[in-house]
């Protein structure tokens, strides 16, 4: 039998989708930061690939802590 | 008797009772509310895949720019002779490597220039237009500065990488290329 969450189902739709929106966010942002990487690259400006892969890297861990706390509502 | 979780009731959409669903919806119901927020957090987790993808394709392009770093400096090549190329005259040539094509043009009896045959937009063949002092992209109408390799008009917005000449004797030799800083 699975335990009940903290929250009821209504608060943890409101949940998920305040998460999502942020997600998504920071999704869209990364696509940013990887064209203009591509685009740097491309024009021989190496300056900023590191710092741009980084930053990038920051937003993943960021959407993987998101997950994880939707993940954790549930049990 | 155990209270039931109201979690675990589902309302069917036209909000009858189930006696009174077809027998379809009685033999399969579906917990609506529950299956709105499966399908939300799985978008969410394939999200963050893609947040992953990104990431990777970052490294990637680090690791391309490390392999670049590594092949050091291009080999010093010839292209032509002087007397070959008429003023306004250009021809093709490959440099650094078979895969890169370049283009060198005459401007006047003593100036040469050599650029990356590629647009920095999609990739299209540029063509000299040496009386306009242009290179063109049909493609796209692309137009760059004969003489700096600039884009001065269409979509591109990064310049051609210049290839570096040097005229030793009554020859023309490929010496480098300069980095196409925007």
């Amino acid at each position: 039998m699975r335990g009940r969450s903290r929250f009821a189902r209504k608060q943890r739709m409101t949940i998920v989708l305040g998460i999502l929106c942020l997600v998504i966010i920071i999704v869209i942002l990364q696509l940013w930061l990887l064209t203009a990487s591509m685009n740097a690259y491309l024009g021989g400006d190496e300056s900023v690939l590191i710092p741009a892969a980084l930053a990038s890297l920051v937003c993943l861990g960021l959407n993987a802590g998101l997950l994880w706390y939707l993940y954790g509502l549930e049990s | 008797m155990m209270p039931q979780d109201p979690d675990r009731l589902t309302v069917p959409p036209d909000g009858r009772s189930y006696s009174e669903q077809p027998r379809w919806r009685q033999d399969f119901p579906i917990e609506w509310a529950q299956d709105n927020y499966i399908s939300r957090r799985d978008f969410t987790r394939f999200m963050v895949l893609t947040s992953l993808a990104f990431v990777v394709g970052q490294f990637v392009i680090l690791f391309q720019n490390f392999l670049r770093r590594q092949r050091g400096e291009p080999p010093i090549q010839e292209i032509a002779g002087v007397n070959e190329i008429p003023v306004g005259g250009a021809r093709l040539f490959h440099y650094p490597d078979e895969d890169t094509l370049r283009i060198l043009v005459r401007l006047d009896e003593s100036t040469f220039v050599a650029y990356e045959q590629q647009c920095t937009h999609l990739a299209c063949p540029v063509i000299p237009q040496p009386e306009a002092g242009h290179l063109h992209c049909p493609c796209h109408e692309g137009v760059f500065d004969l003489r700096t390799g600039q884009p001065l008009a269409g979509p591109p917005r990064r310049p051609l990488a210049r290839v570096r000449l040097e005229r030793r004797a009554d020859k023309i030799y490929a010496v480098g290329v300069e980095k196409a800083l925007a």
